[in-house]
């Protein structure tokens, strides 16, 4: 298979299928007792059932309709999200920035890929872009134009770059028409995207538009 | 280091790609990498800033080049022989060598949820020197470490305002070397956008970015 002269000794060579490359690198670390093939199999149902952006819409949904807990969650969100049952890697510290009419802001990590896992899952591939991570920050306006996402000139932006372990959540805007619903409700308005600043909550008289 | 990984205000690195109903793994091989990744942590021979090290040490065209998970586990398997877990030529063949002792999981299922659960604050309780308050002005050192730092490029000289202050924090720049957590002021520093990109930015707009002690001077 590898046929290069042994001197030529490059460690950062990647085999073409990233597939073979994974799947030979469990069979060795299991092999070796290095890894439990069913903790694995755990950490992966973690994040895909039971940490996720509903964790998030949950949090906003309750700081809509609790005025205490809106302020709790500003002033220390960090334990206010804990009160919901939310907490644990990648969301040991946490900050919520919420936005209005005159503030929005948007959350990026330039130099890896920062993301609050414990309220919103794993980062969809476009947060990990090197796109979005590069340009997030000198053109966060023309970034959220490709979303769809007009900014008033008279709207302040804020960029959130994640450099350290403090993980932001955006607190969108409760759209309007929402009066009669209840947290659950509003809960099933908030998007992922939302809660990174790339996008609003739509009305549900949008949303319902075919 | 100024590594390619240091991307904030670089332009032309292709498409954000947004994807509608995105599946939360594209291909199963990517959720068994960010599962071995987290299960190798868990033998605590490295930290997550020489985890995050080790993924900008790949370099600039083949990390460039490859995706996100794959820059995952090129990065693990230089962490796994740095710390002897494996070697090379294991790595290499796909196989334990001959007579390798066989060890026992560091993690099983079990403990899973309590170690995801649990996380790995930074945040710690010991007595630092707090040099800035809110409303500060202050200016990001101009320092080019060949090491890890957590100072974006785009910020160094750059003059800014303290927005937070979040407390005692491990220091990513220290840590990720192994030379100890120097535990240190953590803030939120807010930079105008003026400040950082001159007119191209909104007048108005900002980017604040966590910055320790060690980055900063006063403004």
């Amino acid at each position: 298979m590898d046929q290069h002269d042994p001197d030529d000794h490059d460690h950062q060579e990647i085999p073409s299928d990233p597939a073979l490359r994974v799947k030979a690198l469990e069979s060795l670390l299991v092999e070796k007792g290095l890894v439990d093939p069913l903790a694995l199999d755990a950490i992966i149902d973690t994040y895909e059932h039971r940490v996720g952006p509903r964790n998030g819409a949950q949090i906003v949904a309750r700081a809509w309709t609790d005025a205490d807990y809106r302020r709790r969650l500003l002033a220390d969100a960090t334990a206010a999200i804990a009160e919901l049952g939310f907490a644990g890697r990648q969301g040991e510290h946490m900050v919520a920035v919420e936005n209005s009419a005159t503030v929005h802001n948007l959350v990026v990590c330039t130099l890896c890929s920062c993301y609050p896992w414990a309220v919103l899952g794993l980062p969809p591939a476009w947060y990990k872009s090197d796109a979005y991570r590069s340009r997030a920050v000198i053109d966060p306006r023309g970034t959220l134009r490709e979303f769809g996402l007009a900014i008033g000139d008279d709207v302040e932006v804020r960029v959130w770059d994640s450099t350290a372990e403090i993980r932001y959540l955006v607190v969108p805007e409760r759209p309007p028409g929402t009066d009669g619903m209840d947290r659950d409700q509003l809960a099933a308005l908030v998007t992922r995207d939302a809660m990174i600043g790339v996008a609003k909550v739509a009305a549900p008289a949008d949303r319902g538009a075919r | 280091m100024n590594g390619v990984h240091d991307m904030g205000g670089m332009e032309g690195l292709g498409a954000i790609g947004y994807e509608r109903d995105e599946p939360i793994f594209h291909a199963p091989w990517e959720a068994r990498a960010l599962a071995i990744t987290l299960a190798m942590g868990a033998w605590g021979k490295w930290n997550l800033d020489a985890s995050r090290h080790q993924r900008e040490l790949i370099p600039g065209p083949l990390y460039l080049s490859i995706s996100y998970y794959e820059r995952w586990i090129e990065a693990l398997g230089r962490l796994m022989v740095k710390a002897g877990l494996v070697t090379e030529g294991e790595l290499a063949g796909g196989h334990p060598a001959p007579g390798a002792p066989k060890a026992t999981p560091a993690l099983t299922a079990e403990r899973v949820a309590p170690m995801l659960r649990r996380g790995g604050p930074t945040i710690r309780d010991v007595p630092a020197t707090r040099r800035f308050a809110v409303g500060d002005a202050v200016r990001a050192r101009n320092i080019n470490p060949a090491g890890h730092t957590r100072l974006p490029r785009y910020a160094r000289g750059c003059a800014g305002t303290i927005a937070r202050v979040h407390g005692v924090h491990v220091f990513p720049d220290s840590n990720a070397h192994f030379q100890g957590e120097q535990p240190q002021y953590l803030y939120s520093v807010r930079f105008a956008g003026r400040e950082l990109w001159g007119d191209r930015a909104g007048p108005r707009d900002a980017v604040y970015i966590d910055l320790w002690d060690s980055h900063l001077e006063p403004g």
